[in-house]
Formats: C-alpha cells, structure tokens, sequence
C-alpha cells in the first residue's frame, strides 16, 4: 500500500493490493481528511455515484470517455475493472479538485478503480455497496455488456447508462432498454443523440398557426449513420407516441426500414434511412411533409442543423439552426446529467419502437 | 397496431413540446441599443454566442446593433467576434460563430433621431422578408439611463412598438418586447415617469426590466429552498427569527467607472434594485402557483409592507460611508475621493446600509439590515438570517466559545450554497458547546455549471416569461422605499468628506449604530 501526491495536477493517490472494500473505502476517507488538513477550500462532490463495470483491457478508452466529459463526470466514480484470471482485489483510490473560480471553493471528485475477476462476480453488490457513497444518486454503466454483472448491481443504482448504438440488432437494443427499464430508470444515449432533432421538430410545430399541421403529417423521413438505425426507431417512435399514432411493424427495404402508422386524419409514411456517409453516430437528417405539401426537414451540417420549409406553392427557404456538435464526449457527459433527470417521454417512444422494429 | 394513450394534436397544446428541457422560442429578431457598449460586448453578446453554441436560440435568429459611431456592417461583426471570443465563457465554434455573425447587421446614429429607426425598421424587414414570415422582435435598451425614453418614444412614434393583430392576440411572430437595463430611474420621480412614458408606448406583458441577479441560479432557488421544504416554514416568522442581513460586499473599487458610479452610489446601485430584490424572495408569502404574476404580486406585498421611512427617522436607520486608502489583495489601494474621476468633494456614498421593518403579520419587528459596499474585506453577497436564541441553556458556558443562535446563511456569491450553524460539543469530557457549520454547497451537488444569468434571461423574455423581471408596481415600490433616504441624505448637509472606512475593512463604524441591542453585523 501506498499513498502519493501528484502535485502537479493537486490529485492525491492511494494504491493498495489485495486489499478489500473497507480498507479501500478507509484510505480515500484518509486522503479527504488529508486535503481539508492541508486547507478548507476543498469539498467533495456529493451529486452522483457512477459504477462502471468494465473490462480491464479497456481501461484505458473508459479513462479517456470519462475525461471526455469534463464538468458532468460523476462526484464518485467506481471503476470496476474485470480480468477474469484476477484472484485477488488491487485498488487505486484517488481525489482530484476541479479548478474554482476566484474565491470559491475546490470541488473534489474522488475515482475508485477495484481490479476485480471472475472469483469476484458473485460478490459485486458486497464489493461496490461499501464504496458508493449512502443516500446519493447511483448510475450503472456496463459498455462491455456483461448482463450478469448488471444484474448483480442493480439493486444498487436507481439508473442505468446504456448506448443502444452498441447494440447491432436494434431489436434486441430496444428489448433489453425496456426489461432494464422494469427494474430502474434507464438513460439511453441512443435516445440522447435524438434530442436536438425533437427540440427542433417541437419548435418547427410550436407557432399557434402550425400546430394544426401536427394532424396532417403525411410521411416522416429520417436518415441515420449506419449502426444508429436504434436512434431513428427511437425518434420514430416519439412523434408517434406523442401524436398518438397507431403504429405496426417495419419492414427492411435494402439499406432502409419503412413502415406505416395510423392517425386520426390518415395513414402516415415512415421511412428510416442509413446515410453512409454520415461521420458521427446518429442521426443526418429529418424530413416531415404534411398532406397539404408543407414539407420541413433538418439536416446535419456545419455549425448546426441546415433547415428548409417549403409551403403549398413549392416556394422553399433554407437556413441555418446554429448549434455546436457536442460530440460522443458530450453526449456521455450529458447521459451522466441526465440520470438525475426525469423523461417522461422516453418510455412511450420506445414502446412505440418496439412495436416497428423488425 | 397499438393503440397509444398520448393526448391528440388539438390545435391548441404542443404535445411535442413534453419532457424537453428546452421550451421552443419564438423566431426573434434582437435590437441592442448600446451594441458597442460595455454592458454589450462582456455581457450580451457572448451570452448570445453560447446560447447559440448550445443550439438554444430560436430557429431563427438575427441581431441588429444600434450605436452612435458610423460603421459598416463587417466593422461591427468583427467587433462582435472580438468581444464573443473575449468574454465567452466557453471558446467559440468557428462554425457557429460565423453563421451567428451572418445573422449581425449594424444601424449607426443618434438614438433621438428619428432616420435611425426608419433604417431600422428596413433592417427587421429586410429580415423579415427573407424569412418569408413575421418574426419576434426584441429591443435591448443597453443604453445610458437617460435614453431609455428618448428610444421608446422614438420606437413608438416609428410604429414599432407593436404590429397589427390578426384575430385578438398577436401570434408569436407578431410579438414586439423590450427590454430595459437597470437603473430604472434614480428616483421614484424619474421611475414613475419613466414607467409612465414606457407605457405609453408599450403594455406592460411587452416591457422586461432586468435585474440580473434574478437571473442567478441561487436567487431562483431561493424559492426552492423555501417553499420545497417542509422544515423552515414552521420556523419562517418573527416567533422564531431574530434579524436579517443581506449583504453585498466588494473588494474592489469603482474599477474606472467614476462616471457611472459617482451619480449612483450604493444605495441606488445595489440596495434599490438587487438588494430588495433579494429581500423579497426572503420575505415573501409562497405563492399560489410560479407564474411571473403570481410570484410578483407577493412580491410587491412585501415590498409594500416595508414601512417607509419618514425623514426623522433616516438617521436612525440609514448609513453612508466612504472607502478611505487602505489595503486590498496585499497591495496598497486609494480612497474613494483619490479615485481618477471622483470630485475631492464628492458625496457619493461606496458604503449604504439600512435597516427596514415589514410591517406583516409574519416579519413585524424583525430587522433587516441591508448592506452594500465596495472595497470591503472580500467580495461576498449572501442573507444570514439569525434564529433567536433557545429559552435556556442548561451548558456551562466556561470554557467554550460560547452557544450562539442558530443561523441560516444563504450565499449567492461567490461559493454559491447554504450554511446552518449549529451548537455541537466539543469531544473530551467536559459538556462544552461551540458553533459548527453544516453545509451544502452548489458546486458540490449538482453537475451542471449555472447558466450565466443574461442567458437565461434573454431566453425568458424571447418566450415572454416574466417572472424573473421586474414588473411597473415593484420598481416603483423598491423606490418608495429607497426615496426617502435618498431625500434626506440630499437635504442635509453632509460631513465632508462622508465618514470613512479604510479599504479592505468590514465597513464604516458607524453601522454597527443602527444595529438593535444585542445584534451585529456579521464578518464580511
């Protein structure tokens, strides 16, 4: 065992080796009595516990995600690190203060990494239970997958981080939200990378004078990157849940799925698109027409969403919504946020995907 | 096929609209009176830049700046982007920040000329025209106080001041807002009839005069943290509280702003607007429901409840003072009358404090002091409110610090969090009590870093919620307060120079004065 500072980048460190949860969980109460020793313009961050359950060949990439996320990473961060040939318990505990402005206080945020193996899976909840901090806001994260392990911590968490992106069958992407989603709540990033595309939509029908237009969409179009046709389900599936449309299944055309639902006023195509040469995960563009020929659609461009309407006559105006990619860094960070947030809108749209997806 | 239980589009309710975070905003066109000024170029334009870094503007937004100096277009674009890559508190896109300065046009002239606003009126056209619909528009008055009228009459005379409305209420691309930078007035006077005069052009639902301190996060919760709890209301009276304090201190001095700050002072810099402001959120009944007429209607009743003071009284209640050299940050610092700008015979007071009474049923004779000043020990804005002390003490108090009453300490800036100071023992054998802290902090418990306030508020008065600006009944009562003393302190003659306290101090002596028995101010 041992404890070092890092006083270049203010973090203090504890390493131990076979050692065990209570003496983890001592030795970072330690090094935060140690920090408010030194001066009392620290605090710890008590906002959200995240486990993350991950292999240890991938610690690295998980490092640099969670880095990635800057103001949003989690207050304490437990690294469960598998290698299943691992018998014994090595841990690295350590405390980092994110920089305060003038005269404020240093929030400190604490990482537990715990090198777990396959002898250790039966004990997850008795490992992680003592190092997660009491009566705060827990969320999972497994991007190895790993059900068991999922399993095991989620009496543990009240949410849950998935990326149905990850998934390849987007129908078992969207099973596996809904049964997780029985037993906590479930923070999607697939469903994140939609949300500028519905705040757009919702506006684009928000003018008094074009919400009467919400009851006569005649098709929706949306293109996606190749491996996000769960992100256009899922968008799909929220205009069809929040317009009460009647939704049925898919049917795979080549490279696209289309299908139909059924509203009050007729019958509403839907056609979901992979765009190959889209660069970023999720979705390139949207496109809804009315049965009057008002058509709107969005697509992903430089600086934001590159926006054309067009009325009856044909005429079309094109213009630039202004917004910043916040790349796969921010969406992460901002699924962290989320898990302290409530979508009551998330559950019907994937329902509705559900029912479309083939 | 399903059937889904989601409610139908009727025409009249977005359903799109829930479980978004951000609310749609109307398509806007923005007009900012002042564009080359201070206030613009730290404050308004990087908040439009992050706004639109975070795709948090309308879908359609142009700018226009109004100013004296003549320019072209491109001259104040690159005065945009200077001043966005400057002040913004996150480094711009290139992207983003390009298509935002696309959107910037620039109207040069004197604000009382009336061929400014006939080019202005082409400049929304013109935007109008290649959008193909009617668009917002908002006028930001970023201006020296005294054009506030000179432009709202001009933008009245002009006709752009409202438009044409089709069936009743106008529709969101019809809707014409202004937004009026403090200081409304420098006295009820100049206050009544600046609101006499804004209205006379506008309807109140148009006009959003600003406080940006209402804009904070801490200020808004405020109303969380009482009305969310259920433990602090039963607690929430005179049976209970003992005093108020408010205070808004600074470190630093006028910062070159002689000019500005030598007319104001900082009774009518902080105390009148901001400081009030905060004394309402204290002291207001919950309200039915948080809608902008609901929250202000309580907070007008609180405002009208502060017994005004009569002249007799003021040099009991009220106190002014003048920072004298002294040390800040390690380093040696001059009086207010050394300052570049400042008349050696200056009364302008840098130190205001008072102490007011709401004659309720729930604050009658429980003090609030308020205090404000510059070049004070440290920069810190907070209300500690002070419970009365238990009944009886059955602790020795030999050997301890003492048992003091349990106070509250809400701080708005700039470790933004609450603070309970408790009696708790000392460990060893002996029964001892000293105060200890329980504390939560912001920083410490939520993710999200706080929004700056003029983005909030910008985005506010585009979809016309009001609730955080001040509305034509409360300036005038926050003058109704602050007017007499500010009478009195004119009408007699003062010491000169204004009792004095050295920089970097706790303040002048002398408001230790106005403090009832047994009370005093805490340490800054």
């Amino acid at each position: 065992m041992a404890e070092e500072s890092d006083s270049l980048h203010g973090d203090s460190v504890w390493v131990g080796q076979d050692t065990s949860p209570d003496e983890i969980e001592a030795a970072l109460r330690g090094l935060l009595a140690q920090r408010h020793a030194e001066t009392d313009g620290v605090a710890p961050g008590r906002a959200l516990n995240m486990i993350a359950f991950v292999e240890k060949a991938w610690t690295g990439e998980i490092a640099n995600r969670m880095r990635a996320v800057g103001r949003y990473h989690a207050s304490r961060l437990l690294v469960l690190a598998y290698d299943p040939r691992r018998d014994r318990l090595d841990a690295r505990a350590s405390i980092a203060p994110v920089q305060p402005g003038p005269g404020e206080t240093a929030v400190l945020r604490e990482t537990i990494v715990v090198e777990i193996g396959e002898a250790h899976l039966d004990d997850l909840p008795t490992i992680a239970d003592p190092l997660v901090v009491s009566d705060m806001p827990t969320v999972l994260w497994s991007p190895h997958g790993h059900p068991e392990a999922i399993d095991a911590l989620l009496p543990l968490t009240q949410a849950v981080l998935l990326d149905s992106v990850d998934e390849p069958d987007c129908h078992e992407a969207i099973e596996r939200a809904l049964q997780l989603g029985e037993r906590a709540y479930v923070v999607d990033l697939a469903w994140l990378r939609s949300t500028p595309w519905r705040e757009r939509i919702a506006t684009a029908f928000d003018p008094p004078g074009r919400r009467a237009e919400l009851g006569s969409i005649a098709s929706v179009q949306v293109t996606h990157h190749p491996d996000s046709t769960v992100v256009a389900l899922l968008l799909a599936g929220w205009i069809s849940a929040r317009l009460s449309w009647q939704v049925g299944r898919f049917i795979a055309h080549g490279d696209s799925l289309r299908g139909k639902a059924r509203a009050r006023k007729g019958e509403i195509t839907l056609d979901l698109r992979s765009a190959p040469m889209q660069q970023e995960r999720g979705l390139a563009g949207v496109s809804i027409e009315t049965s009057s020929g008002r058509k709107v659609s969005f697509e992903r461009g430089p600086g934001g969403l590159h926006t054309r309407r067009s009325g009856r006559g044909g005429a079309e105006l094109q213009w630039t919504i202004l917004g910043a990619s916040r790349g796969e860094g921010g969406i992460l960070g901002e699924g962290i946020r989320q898990a302290l947030l409530r979508d009551p809108t998330y559950r019907p749209a994937l329902h509705c995907a559900s029912e479309m997806a083939p | 096929m399903s059937v889904l239980t989601a409610a139908p589009p009727d025409g009249e309710v977005n359903p799109l609209v829930e479980g978004l975070e951000r609310l749609p905003v109307p398509s806007t066109t923005m007009v900012i009176f002042g564009a080359t000024g201070d206030l613009a170029r730290r404050k308004l334009l990087p908040a439009l830049y992050n706004l639109a870094h975070e795709g948090a503007l309308p879908e359609r937004f142009h700018l226009i700046g109004v100013s004296r100096r003549e320019k072209p277009h491109e001259d104040y674009r690159a005065e945009c982007e200077q001043a966005i890559r400057r002040f913004s508190r996150r480094s711009p896109d290139k992207n983003v920040l390009e298509g935002l300065l696309e959107q910037v046009k620039y109207v040069p002239g004197v604000f009382d000329d009336d061929s400014v606003y006939e080019r202005l009126a082409r400049e929304l056209d013109e935007f109008e025209r290649a959008a193909g619909e009617p668009l917002a528009r908002m006028f930001y008055l970023s201006t020296a106080p005294t054009f506030f009228p000179v432009i709202i009459e001009a933008l009245g005379r002009q006709g752009l001041a409202g438009r044409a409305e089709e069936d009743g209420a106008p529709q969101d691309g019809q809707r014409v807002r202004v937004i009026i930078e403090k200081p409304f007035g420098t006295s009820l006077a100049e206050a009544m009839d600046l609101n006499r005069r804004v209205l006379s052009v506008f309807e109140e639902p148009q006009v959003f005069r600003i406080d940006h301190y209402l804009g904070k996060e801490t200020v808004q919760n405020m109303m969380a943290f009482r009305f969310a709890n259920g433990m602090f209301e039963p607690l929430w009276n005179r049976n209970y509280i003992d005093n108020i304090q408010i205070t808004a201190a600074e470190d630093i001095g006028i910062e070159g702003r002689a000019g500005y700050y030598d007319r104001a002072g900082a009774l009518r810099d902080l105390i009148q607007n901001h400081m009030l402001q905060l004394l309402c959120h204290v002291a207001m009944e919950p309200p039915a429901r948080f809608s902008a007429e609901e929250v202000r209607n309580e907070k007008v009743k609180v405002l009208r409840s502060i017994r005004t003071p009569t002249p007799e009284e003021v040099g009991e209640i009220a106190v002014r003072a003048q920072y004298a050299a002294g040390h800040a940050g390690g380093q040696d610092v001059p009086g207010y009358l050394e300052e570049e700008g400042v008349a050696a015979d200056s009364h302008t007071e840098t130190f205001a404090a008072l102490r007011l009474e709401v004659d309720n049923w729930r604050w009658a004779g429980v003090p609030f002091y308020l205090r404000a000043g510059k070049r004070l020990a440290r920069k810190v804005t907070e209300i500690a409110i002070t419970l009365k002390p238990v009944p009886h003490l059955a602790f020795s108090r030999e050997g301890s610090l003492g048992v003091r009453p349990n106070q509250l300490v809400l701080t708005v800036q700039p470790n933004e969090g609450v603070s309970l100071q408790l009696g708790a023992k000392i460990p060893g054998t002996r029964m001892v009590i000293r105060p200890v802290n329980m504390e939560f902090l912001y920083g410490t418990s939520f993710l999200s870093q706080s929004p700056e306030a003029y983005e909030r508020l910008i985005i506010d008065a585009m979809r016309g919620d009001a609730t955080l600006f001040t509305r034509n009944d409360e300036v005038e009562a926050q003058w109704q307060i602050c007017d007499p003393v500010l009478k009195s302190w004119e009408a007699t003659p003062a010491p000169h120079p204004l009792p004095q306290y050295e920089a970097g101090s706790q303040g002048p002596t002398e408001a230790r004065e106005m403090m009832r028995e047994g009370q005093g101010w805490r340490t800054i």
